[in-house]
């Protein structure tokens, strides 16, 4: 089902080798590829395939694997209507990406999300600052090992017993 | 000899017309804006840090406190989220409730919409009508949840109560009398000169412009592009229900305008043949390891009590998996990323804010225009910084 999705279908013909994985679950359909490509596989996907609406970009950290984070780009298709997801790993050290803030310009602050609060680079970008915190915050809260509570409390053990 | 020099003016974080914690550092050439840097993340709560720490069902408190002005629109994103990871279906009478309160949601999230972009620009009557209209929906939300603004009344399979006596009759009421209360606004405003003067032509921003900066809902259809998720992608059953997706051509804050008035409208219709298909039937799904169970069987029988507290300390596990969901909230697309590996708590849980991306195009739309104007485009965005911030 996955394999006919229109997107997985071109993507595999043009990109072979960056393609590593795709998945459905619940109807959604994701592509997980290699991060080098990421800027290619975007421009190609927002040109060719009109995924003209980057509705997200985000992180995720799995701590403890490798690669530890994975990014997160969920696009969408105003004139086709329909959804797909984008995942590249990034490897912990040194983690740093491309910007896909030249494909679309959205992805301006929510790339300068995603370094503020996982600290991940973004090569190319054209202002990387952090946007929630403020300029001198020690940490990137949203990494699995940065505690709920804060760096200089105990950490967190959940309110479950 | 005339000689010009820039001047960097300092707008906000407290600043009536910022809508909250929104700072902004203006660059001028006199009073043409040159450049402006937004600095956020004065509200900023760590909703998403906090949700990995808390189960399915703790979380929903806290997206009321996303876009507080419209607590249940955040609520039903998050819920359909939650539902599609796990795969459970909705009873038909719980999704026809979820549709009228987000609709009246929308309605609420309008009206301070206007108010307050009304008296950015000098029109202090609207303010002051819109708010007593709005006061009517806050009403029914209180009667029905007992909060006025963050309602937690929605739950994964349904919803949390049955409706209360009387819902019904508070809800024609609202019918019966907004549509001209709508026609008050628009006669206070579309045939006003100054209002005229200061929304057309203010704001531009092209269609494509205004894909490739991310903004989504009325603000996207303002700049005539025609798309609605509730159409488009329907949710909670909203194919059901016939309405018209408002677009507007000149791409200003006037036709922004137009397009939430007339938006406003199509949800009163909305609520209307939701009210005419509300049938009685259970407002929970049939799925005891995650649904609460009513709230007689807890009160009157041991097993009902065990089920209930088995729910509310150690929630519910959810399968391997992603899922994102999108909802047209009432300023665009509120989307919910959710990781889960396994285990009664997310493992990451995304929040994909309208407000965030819509606020990222202001430089766009305000560059080159006068200060004064730009107090009408912040306006226009409906920002709300709650939501921005997380």
């Amino acid at each position: 089902m996955a394999e006919n999705h229109r997107a997985v279908v071109k993507l595999r013909e043009k990109f072979a080798g960056s393609v590593l994985e795709v998945k459905e679950f619940r109807g959604e359909v994701t592509v997980t590829v290699k991060k080098e490509e990421i800027v290619a596989i975007c421009t190609f996907l927002r040109d060719s395939l009109k995924y003209n609406l980057l509705s997200d970009v985000t992180a995720v950290d799995y701590l403890g694997r490798e690669p530890r984070f994975m990014m997160v780009y969920n696009l969408y298709s105003i004139p086709g209507k329909d959804r797909l997801r984008v995942k590249a790993p990034v490897e912990e050290s040194p983690a740093v990406v491309d910007t896909v803030s030249t494909v679309w310009s959205t992805a301006d602050w929510l790339e300068r999300e995603v370094f503020d609060l996982f600290g991940i680079t973004f090569t190319g970008h054209p202002d990387l600052r952090r946007i929630l915190l403020t300029d001198d915050w020690v940490g990137h809260p949203l990494r699995k090992d940065y505690p709920l509570q804060g760096p200089d409390r105990e950490p967190y053990a959940g309110r479950l017993s | 000899m005339a000689s010009t020099e820039i001047m960097t003016v300092n707008m906000g974080p407290q600043h009536p017309s910022t809508h909250g914690v929104l700072r902004l550092v203006i660059e001028l050439d006199g009073e043409v804006i040159q450049k402006i840097t937004p600095h956020i993340g004065f509200l900023h709560r760590g909703i998403e840090k906090l949700s990995e720490h808390r189960t399915y069902h703790q979380i929903i408190p806290l997206t009321d406190r996303l876009d507080y002005l419209a607590p249940m629109s955040n609520n039903l994103g998050y819920v359909l989220a939650v539902e599609k990871l796990l795969g459970i279906t909705v009873p038909e009478r719980a999704e026809t409730i979820r549709v009228i309160l987000a609709e009246l949601t929308r309605v609420k999230s309008h009206l301070v919409w206007l108010a307050c972009h009304a008296l950015d620009i000098g029109a202090m009557t609207v303010f002051i009508y819109a708010f007593r209209e709005r006061e009517k929906v806050m009403e029914l939300y209180e009667k029905l949840s007992g909060a006025r603004m963050t309602s937690n009344y929605f739950r994964v399979g349904g919803l949390s109560s049955e409706l209360y006596d009387g819902f019904e009759k508070d809800v024609r009421e609202i019918l019966d009398t907004f549509p001209a209360y709508f026609d008050t606004y628009e006669g206070l405003l579309t045939k006003n000169t100054i209002w005229l003067q200061r929304t057309i032509g203010n704001g531009f921003i092209s269609a494509e412009d205004a894909v490739d900066a991310g903004i989504t809902g009325p603000a996207l259809r303002g700049s005539g592009v025609d798309w609605d998720m509730r159409r488009d992608n329907p949710y909670s059953g909203y194919e059901k229900y016939k309405f018209v997706v408002p677009v507007g051509e000149k791409c200003d804050t006037f036709d922004r305008y137009k397009v939430r008035l007339v938006e406003m409208r199509e949800s009163i219709k909305i609520i209307g043949q939701a009210m005419a298909a509300l049938k009685p039937g259970p407002i929970l799904a049939d799925v005891p390891q995650v649904c609460y169970p009513p709230k007689d069987s807890v009160y009157n029988t041991i097993e009902g009590l065990i089920h209930h507290f088995k729910i509310a300390s150690e929630g519910f596990p959810a399968p391997e998996g992603e899922v994102y969901q999108a909802v047209e909230a009432p300023k665009g697309e509120l989307g919910y990323y959710l990781v889960s590996e396994g285990g009664n708590m997310p493992y990451r849980m995304r929040i994909r804010p309208p407000s965030f991306c819509n606020l990222s195009a202001i430089e766009k739309m305000a560059k080159g225009g006068m200060i004064a104007d730009l107090v009408a485009v912040i306006g226009t965005l409906d920002i709300v910084l709650g939501d921005i911030d997380r």
